[in-house]
């Protein structure tokens, strides 16, 4: 017998919590950057194209599985889709319903603890009278253990502990009590930061508090359209994408948030109401917000620059800098304001990942709600630190290639070939349409039994093949260079370089460069370096002992020896992560394996106990 | 701003708020289910 009794508040309240799960970070630092990456204004349309054709479908396949799940007592994709596909072996692929939530939480909830150190700092005027040269460099020392903003050794590490210990106790309190309680106070909260922080971005001046442009020049910017982009794959690619990863879709979240309606309720208008609400979200309220300002006081050339690093480096690298131009107490309510609400973005989010961990615990394994917590907690924290004491070496973001990028896809892939053709479309439907509030328009049946599946494999093989500089109308057969962030690119870690060995005696330079200055901080020796053109530069922190064998002025090829000594390369710290991650999915999959054992016994005492 | 850029962003901004308002509202306005349902908020208490 389940210990699980969880059950949704009130309709607004699984609304607001299912929006919540979508809207994340990504919303206010990835959307604008794509946009701006991908043809402007008219990134719009095929953006909207893949919501009504990936995003929307996927909205409704996923909701179903999990309510249809859910009559049967299964809160976690890997029963759910057992039953669904009439075969053990698809409780397997169900597996990534329980590893994707933990292994990405296990770096999200790092990000978001950021969100939560820069909301005080901002607070407590950490970033007052910094230059930006000294805001960037607040952040490299935040992320370096050995150094501190606050006084506080280890900053990093308790800041993310706190935020462990934020999630896990909100969790215990429950679906209604916790999840749905944090959706309706957290949701509001960040939609009225970002409306503040929009009117205050829009309407800046040219000559007003250091500003070089008005806010409607980073619109224009963001929202002026080229035509000639939507001809490049690459473009729908990106969008197709970021529809994907904006809806929380193959992560299994959405299937156990919705595993707690009832099947006569409706799950088509909910679906709508909160996957519209990521939308207005993303759309309206991400895009007049970093670029605006950004762009109003850095100017647009400097911003280009600046989001070929990515939104991360955008928001915690420069936007501190920018609010200190309203003044003090402006500066500190902006500050409070951006990073609260990426933290409110964040949380919501982190708690839904949450969620399918402690219902299979309780569903599986009878375990209480605050044990489920805990250990959700404990396995986030221990998959976790190795982004926080490796983030230097990107296992952060090892993390987020293969569990955040890679696992969503191949996981929506194999749900909706499951859900459109093993348990049928004419099932799928029904399930769709029952107790619905709105009426689906029929042309859905045929886009989620041809389209969507159609258009996933696409995503799914064009990541695995993704060309190099993305020039699909350039390669052929007998010429396919593939891009470093294809599938196979990383595999065969295509971006490493000279220094590909996990341990080495000298390190070797990694591109062409111009070895800008060798310095000591603290007796550790630094190497900064620049590209040729001075536009990108990169610090290497040596160990204590290594020694540098260039100096300042040095023009070095990719290859020359950069300095000796004991050396961990980084290739040692991917492929570590990606044993760590391989091992986890082996382990959830065991776990999964241990229950349906377990779920068999019982089913066998049940049938002695009814025959006898 | 140029003119194109207004009317995409425009045009994007309100059709999408527009359209959550919509789906959002009809969610509020939809009729109660008779119990048991799955919201606990509205269950009758025991005294």
């Amino acid at each position: 017998m389940s210990t699980n009794k969880e059950a949704w508040g009130s309709r607004i309240g699984l609304i607001l919590a299912m929006s919540g799960n979508a809207v994340g970070l990504g919303n206010f630092l990835r959307f604008p950057v794509q946009a701006i990456q991908n043809g402007g204004g008219a990134f719009i349309i095929p953006y909207l194209v893949c919501f009504l054709l990936l995003g929307i479908p996927l909205l409704f396949v996923e909701w179903a599985i999990g309510r249809y799940g859910g009559r049967y007592g299964h809160h976690t994709t890997p029963f759910t889709m057992e039953r669904m596909g009439q075969s053990s072996l698809w409780k397997y692929i169900g597996v990534f319903g329980i590893f994707s939530n933990i292994a990405i939480a296990a770096y999200y909830c790092y990000i978001e603890s950021w969100t939560l150190s820069y909301t005080m700092h901002s607070a407590m005027g950490s970033f007052r009278g910094l230059s930006q040269h000294e805001v960037a460099g607040f952040f490299s020392n935040y992320l370096d253990l050995s150094t501190t903003t606050t006084g506080l050794p280890y900053e990093a590490i308790i800041f993310f502990l706190l935020c462990m210990a934020l999630n896990t106790w909100v969790l215990s309190r429950g679906l209604s009590g916790g999840v749905e309680k944090m959706a309706k106070i957290g949701m509001p909260l960040l939609v009225f930061f970002a409306i503040f922080l929009a009117i205050k971005g829009i309407t800046l001046r040219a000559g007003h508090e250091n500003a070089v442009n008005s806010g409607w020049v980073g619109l224009n910017f963001l929202w002026t359209p080229h035509y000639d982009s939507l001809l490049n794959p690459k473009v729908w690619l990106a969008a197709a994408g970021q529809i994907f990863f904006t809806l929380s879709l193959g992560q299994g979240s959405v299937q156990c948030f919705a595993s707690y309606v009832k099947k006569k309720d409706d799950i088509a208008l909910n679906a709508m109401s909160a996957g519209w609400m990521n939308e207005f979200v993303e759309v309206v309220l991400g895009a007049s917000v970093i670029i605006p300002i950004s762009i109003g006081y850095l100017g647009i050339d400097r911003v280009i620059e600046l989001t070929g690093l990515g939104g991360l480096g955008l928001g915690f690298r420069t936007m501190p800098f920018l609010f200190q131009q309203w003044g003090p107490a402006l500066a500190a309510m902006a500050g409070i304001a951006f990073f609260g609400l990426l933290f409110f973005a964040g949380i919501t989010s982190s708690l839904a990942m949450g969620t399918p961990i402690l219902s299979f615990m309780m569903d599986e394994f009878n375990w209480s709600r605050k044990n489920a917590a805990l250990i959700f907690g404990g396995a986030v924290t221990f998959l976790g630190l190795p982004t926080v004491f490796f983030f230097q070496q990107g296992v952060l973001d090892e993390y987020d290639y293969w569990a955040g990028t890679v696992s969503l896809v191949v996981f929506a892939m194999l749900e909706m070939i499951m859900f459109s053709w093993v348990f049928g479309i004419k099932k799928g439907w029904r399930e769709i349409t029952t107790g619905a509030d709105i009426r689906v328009p029929a042309i859905y049946k045929f886009i989620i039994k041809w389209i969507t599946p159609f258009i996933l494999i696409i995503v799914f093989f064009g990541s695995l093949i993704r060309p190099a500089a993305d020039e699909w109308t350039k390669v052929s057969l007998t010429s396919w260079p593939l891009h470093k962030e294809s599938i196979i690119g990383q595999l065969t870690h295509k971006d490493i370089g000279p220094n590909s060995s996990w341990f080495a005696r000298e390190f070797y330079a990694e591109s062409v460069c111009i070895v800008d200055s060798v310095y000591m901080v603290n007796e550790k020796p630094f190497i900064l370096v620049e590209s040729p053109d001075h536009k990108t530069s990169v610090t290497y922190g040596l160990r204590k002992g290594n020694v540098p064998m260039v100096k300042a002025g040095d023009h070095l090829q990719a290859g020359d020896i950069l300095y000796t000594g004991r050396i961990f390369n980084r290739v040692f710290y991917l492929d570590l992560a990606r044993a760590l991650l391989l091992s986890f999915f082996a382990f959830s999959a065991f776990i999964v394996f241990k229950a349906s054992r377990r779920r068999k016994k019982h089913a066998r005492h049940h049938v002695k106990i009814t025959t006898s | 701003m140029n003119t194109s850029a207004l009317i995409f962003m425009i045009l994007a901004q309100v059709t999408i708020t527009a359209i959550m308002l919509y789906f959002l509202i009809r969610a509020m306005r939809a009729k109660k289910r008779p119990e048991p349902d799955s919201y606990t908020d509205n269950d009758e208490q025991d005294w």
